[in-house]
């Protein structure tokens, strides 16, 4: 081949302690090329790209740009060899506007009168203008939708001169719309002569928009292929290898009594806006409900509303026969509301903690845990002993801290204490989010379990796979209401997304 | 970002030592200081260390000021343990600052910096005295224990005055409770300077001599009094309390993870409400023996910082309530060290100076311990 | 002289020291770090001019010895909260504690000695007929019109140079300006250390302008305000002038009402401005319970670096 690789990354291994990340890993881009890197989640794509964007350096093996050898040991090396990186979690100071967003660590000029800023802003105006990246320029970042600060983010590596772009799941957080867009301006920057790396585990999408596809699976290049010469299925089978334990199917079971009914109910978010708009939806004894929708729509003050955390203004929430008066998380827990919240260390466990203080923390009032305003001492310690044993957990000891645990056996615990207490209704947020595969499969074991003993749940998540694998039934949420419903037999992606994007009048004339 | 490890974030270079910085020799081992958060407590001999460390860095600007610090050193610590008076004395130091330490360490426990100990000492003292003034006859059995009431009520609400702008308004209990405490230092110079000054006093600024009925009864011929049972059985309820009751599980919880406390719906601002009333009414009860055991008036000037001095006991003893115990024992003795140099013409303000190096060192060593080195640039830790 | 030119005097002379200690305050706390040892710091500064300016005389030898002191302060401070990561809060009040101890300790033998002399003052001959103009901006002393400066360049500097712009990023948002390559710690340090210098530099100008005595504890508090007063004035110089001069009237507010031969008690005049912190306090906490307060979102939280292997 006579072109020069825009990047390459020869025998890469990256170790953290014992868990080999990456494992002799080779990968190229070309430059004027999209490029998928295609992998599940923990199949060490971002430990690459995060290898050649300066987080992290690699334990051994070399990394080329435009052919030479290189060593990138900072996010501003990386700046300086023309490599920008959009992270998955955007980089972005919340209280600056994008304009000083993208020309922050810049130390060219000290003094910045007007007529810098309106130099600068249109400079930056300039670059949007041709890749088709619209946002405003002036506004702080906390005003912007997340689309919009994805292309602050894309335009900030833009305006550093990248050659290489490299975007980390870059439509997790997209409506399709916005999706369709963004590979649009993927394409201008093709054309521009630009290589574009595109982290992803969707295979319609790596369908869509790349050119060229690697498959990464359990720290192992896979494959390297031409779009043209494969097919959604054969990636399917790359990324996934043999040993994927297909979804157990669902057995059908007769729709039980209304476990939970809320009626129009809101509930105002930050800055004083509508965060929940007259929300209506019920769940069913045995059944999951899955909840889908794009970030910020009202997830978060659903949650939130139903565990007692947040007052509500309007509407009714009707619980297992009773009417909630006003939010308490004390009524919420004793009517069988368990909760396992989005960020399982930041509200759901406490870190310096043992297993014993954690498991209590749900069930210390009952009468078997103490009496008379006292702590059962032997009886509870014998008692977590025995939760821990059950759900497989797996800690050196009841009084270890639990942030020394991996994620996967927190959420275990988590998840411990919250059937303990034998909930009518489990609410789990995000409930697989950030685990591998092996511990995200046993949440959804333990999720059908509860489905099997005739309780419900409410599953609240952005994996749309996740959701359609699970839900007896998916509501979408839009706008801090439900903007439609499908059962599991009519549940169909196209469908799904489209509402999620609040597109739910155009589908008549899609078809 | 499910892909890095859970543990990526765990350990970071320090400020010192920036990797971008240093150049990427993989074949030589190098060692770099990293900063292991994860790392929980610190040793036993830490606070020793510090009290060590503080001494010898005051004993620099002792010397630098021409005293040989070791015999200033020395005649501290006679002053404050050589003699059996000054072992009593230090005792009747320790009293006071055992109630507020206790006090501060409830409330540092769930993160609720109470500073204004100083502040909920002198309301319990004028409440006390206001006891005396108001019911001057009463006899023993009921004059004590309504004192007592009084102090720990007043002590109390001074608490409660920072602690519901702190849970309804959302102010920051550090300034609110240290203004109050100037506020409350004002109202006692007030009465002892105004209408509670002693007429036959010669101008003295402090109330009329407490009867033998409002005083607490002393040991002997020495100058303990009953305060010291005050502190101790305060300490063992509470090291009960906060270690078998649902109570104390509850406090534990907020202090670790405020935001878990929540979600298993324990509602925060009524322990803070209910924590400042028991952090004040403790140093309000610690008023109440000062001037009822000690100073038998209440006067200018009644405490030399107790409040304050508090803090340190409070974090000296890591808010371990047996730990305070000892701590606030060895700052009475520094108190009373502190007067035993005025006699050779130091400041006796060298013990406040004592106790700002302690906590620095203090602190400093907390953090220090959870630096470690590491080989880089090779393998990681597990993670 | 009128009433309000009166009240705007005594607004400026005891709010200068309040306003430079707060325009410190504002510099470190912008950076991300609370710094509770305002009270000590400006203990430390009297003291240190107090001294040299008795032993030697010179004024200018006076401040510079002043902000050394502080800036050895404030260095541990940063010791302790940047690179040590210790908890910000505590070291402060360790300051605060060494700080009015060693004041005392060190203060002792000058304790109560009036200091001769004073800050020179800027006639401005021109100015002074005018009417209330005059009177005001006549005859400011050299560290008043400093701390107007002060405010001025603090301002422009935030908003509108290239290292304001870092620093505000740094103290809403660390992880994200040490991608982008600013020099997280070094800002957090030089921010520290200047700020302290003046913070310092307010506990000067309280002995050597406001009340040229040296007398152990002299601020009073005033440390304490100026912590206030950086939440007043939502991490703004501007609006801290405002603020700094509220407090500078309240302060004098109980000694003109004695003039005037009120029959309230000194001592409870005395207690305005500490009751004023805590009601304003109060009042920007119910107004502003649905937004944001204005502080530095990552103020108080110590930033740890991703680990780069």
């Amino acid at each position: 081949m006579t072109v020069t690789m825009s990047v390459e990354m020869r025998q890469i291994v990256k170790r953290f302690g014992t868990v080999t990340a990456n494992d002799h890993v080779d990968f190229g881009a070309l430059p004027g090329e999209i490029h998928a890197l295609l992998g599940e989640n923990g199949a060490g794509k971002s430990t690459m790209m995060c290898m050649l964007s300066g987080v992290y350096r690699p334990t051994s093996g070399d990394i080329l740009i435009g052919g030479e050898k290189v060593r990138i040991r900072s996010p501003k090396d990386a700046m300086k060899l023309g490599v920008g990186m959009v992270f998955q979690n955007f980089r972005l100071v919340q209280t600056l506007s994008a304009a000083e967003n993208i020309v922050l660590g810049e130390r060219s000029s000290f003094w910045r009168g007007p007529k810098w800023i309106k130099r600068k802003q249109e400079e930056i105006e300039a670059i949007s203008r041709k890749f088709g990246l619209s946002f405003p320029v002036d506004r702080p970042i906390w005003q912007l939708s997340v689309g919009e600060q994805q292309r602050v983010e894309i335009v900030k590596t833009l305006y550093r001169g990248a050659n290489l772009i490299i975007l980390d799941e870059p439509t997790s957080v997209l409506t399709p719309g916005e999706v369709d867009r963004l590979f649009e301006t993927l394409a201008s920057m093709k054309a521009e002569g630009k290589s574009v790396i595109l982290t992803t585990h969707k295979l319609k999408e790596v369908m869509a928009a790349s050119d060229r596809i690697s498959v990464m699976r359990k720290g192992r290049m896979i494959a390297v292929m031409d779009k043209k010469e494969t097919n959604e299925r054969e990636l399917a089978r790359l990324m996934v290898g043999k040993d994927f334990a297909a979804p157990r199917p669902l057995a059908d079971r007769p729709k039980g009594k209304p476990v939970l009914i809320m009626d129009r109910v809101e509930v105002l978010g930050g800055h004083g806006r509508k965060a929940l708009d007259g929300i209506s939806l019920q769940v069913h004894e045995g059944e999951i409900v899955g909840v889908a929708g794009v970030a910020g729509n009202g997830q978060k003050e659903l949650a939130e509303v139903l565990a007692g955390l947040t007052e509500w203004r309007k509407g009714t929430i009707q619980f297992g026969g009773q009417t909630f008066k006003r939010a308490s998380v004390r009524a919420a827990i004793e009517a069988g509301i368990a909760h396992v919240p989005e960020n399982r260390m930041k509200s759901g466990l406490a870190g310096s903690l043992g297993a014993v203080d954690n498991l209590l923390s749900k069930s210390y009032r009952t009468p078997d845990r103490s009496r008379l305003g006292f702590l059962l001492h032997g009886r509870n310690r014998s008692w977590s002993q025995s939760l821990i044993e059950r759900f497989d957990v797996k800690t050196p000891g009841i009084d270890t801290p639990v942030r020394q645990l991996s994620g996967g056996n927190q959420q275990k615990l988590l998840f411990a204490r919250e059937i303990e207490m034998n909930p009518k209704l489990m609410l789990a947020v995000h409930p697989t989010q950030g685990l591998d595969v092996g511990a995200a499969e046993g949440v959804h074991r333990l999720l059908t379990d509860l489905r099997e003993a005739g309780r419900s749940v409410l599953l609240i998540s952005e994996d749309l796979e996740e959701i359609m694998q699970l839900s007896d039934r998916i509501l979408v949420i839009y706008n801090g209401a439900i903007a439609g419903e499908f059962s599991r037999a009519e549940a169909d992606r196209e469908r799904i997304g489209m509402y999620m994007a609040g597109l739910r009048d155009a589908e008549g004339d899609a078809g | 970002m499910s892909d890095k490890p859970a543990g990526s974030a765990i350990a970071a270079n320090t400020a010192a030592a920036p990797a971008a910085a240093e150049p990427a020799n993989e074949g030589r081992l190098r060692l770099r200081i990293e900063f292991d958060p994860q790392r929980q407590g610190s040793p036993w001999w830490i606070p020793i260390v510090s009290v060590v460390l503080a001494l010898a860095v005051c004993a620099v600007f002792i010397a630098a000021s021409g005293m040989n610090p070791l015999a200033v050193y020395r005649k501290m610590f006679m002053g404050a343990f050589g003699t059996e008076f000054g072992f009593t004395e230090t005792l009747v130091k320790t009293i006071p600052l055992l109630l507020c330490g206790l006090g501060v360490a409830i409330a540092y426990r769930i993160s609720v910096w109470n500073i204004g100990a100083e502040g909920q000492f002198a309301a319990g003292a004028i409440a006390a005295t206001a006891v005396t003034i108001y019911f001057p006859g009463l006899p023993a059995y009921a004059a004590i224990p309504l004192m007592i009431a009084f102090s720990l009520a007043a002590g109390g609400l001074w608490g409660l005055l920072t602690a519901i702008p702190r849970t309804y308004f959302r102010v920051n209990e550090l300034i609110s409770s240290l203004m109050l405490n100037y506020v409350a230092l004002l109202a006692l110079d007030y009465f002892v300077f105004g209408p509670w000054k002693d007429p036959k006093g010669m101008n003295f600024p402090g109330t009329p001599m407490f009867t033998e009925a409002q005083s607490l009864p002393v040991l002997g011929a020495t100058r303990l009094h009953l305060g010291l049972v005050f502190g101790l059985a305060a300490v063992l309820l509470y090291a009960l309390l906060i270690r078998y009751t649902r109570w104390g599980y509850e406090l534990k919880l907020i202090g670790a993870n405020p935001d878990a406390a929540k979600n298993a719906g324990i509602p925060l601002n009524r322990h803070i409400l209910i924590v400042m009333l028991l952090s004040g009414g403790l140093a309000g009860l610690a008023g109440m023996s000062e001037v009822s055991g000690v100073a038998h008036r209440l006067m200018y000037g009644i405490s030399p910082g107790y409040g304050y001095t508090a803090i340190i006991v409070a974090w000296l003893a890591k808010l371990n309530p047996f730990g305070i115990i000892l701590s606030s024992f060895l700052f009475g003795g520094l108190i009373v060290g502190g007067y035993s140099v005025q006699t050779i013409g130091l400041p006796s303000s060298v013990s406040l100076m004592l106790q700002g190096a302690i906590l620095f060192f203090l602190i400093a060593g907390d953090t220090l311990f959870k630096l470690r080195l590491r080989r880089s640039g090779g393998k990681g830790r597990e993670a | 002289m009128d009433l309000f030119t009166q009240l705007v005097m005594a607004a400026v002379s005891s709010g200068t020291p309040l306003l430079i200690a707060t325009l410190g305050g504002i510099l470190i706390e912008r950076s991300g770090i609370i710094q509770l040892g305002a009270e000590g710091l400006m203990l430390m500064g009297a003291v240190t001019a107090c001294l040299t300016y008795l032993h030697t005389g010179s004024l200018a030898l006076a401040l510079l010895a002043v902000f050394g002191v502080s800036a050895l302060l404030g260095l541990i401070h940063g010791v302790m909260t940047v690179s040590l990561r210790a908890n910000q809060i505590v070291s402060g009040l360790a300051m605060t504690l060494f700080g009015t101890g060693f004041s005392a300790y060190l203060g002792k033998p000058v304790s109560g000695m009036p200091i001769p002399g004073s800050v020179p003052k800027l006639e401005l001959t021109f100015l002074q007929d005018v009417p209330v103009l005059g009177p005001i901006f006549g005859r400011l002393d050299l560290l008043t019109w400093f701390s107007f400066f002060l405010v001025i360049a603090m301002h422009l500097f935030i908003h509108r140079t290239s290292a304001g712009l870092h620093l505000r990023a740094i103290g809403d948002n660390p992880a994200t300006a040490d991608v982008m390559g600013i020099r997280v710690q070094w800002t957090r340090y030089a921010c520290i250390v200047i700020g302290s210098m003046l913070i310092g530099l307010a506990g000067a100008d309280l002995l050597l302008v406001f009340s040229p005595t040296w007398i152990e504890g002299m601020t009073a508090g005033r440390g304490w305000i100026a912590v206030a007063l950086i939440i007043f004035a939502r991490w703004n110089p501007v609006r801290a002038l405002l603020c700094a001069y509220f407090f500078g009237v309240l302060d004098t507010l109980g000694f003109r009402i004695q003039l005037v031969g009120s029959e309230v008690p000194s001592y409870f005049l005395k207690m305005i401005p500490y009751v004023v912190t805590i009601l304003v306090l109060m009042f920007l906490g119910w107004r502003n319970r649905n937004q944001p307060s204005g502080a530095p979102e990552s103020l108080g939280v110590p930033y740890l670096r991703e680990q780069r292997f």
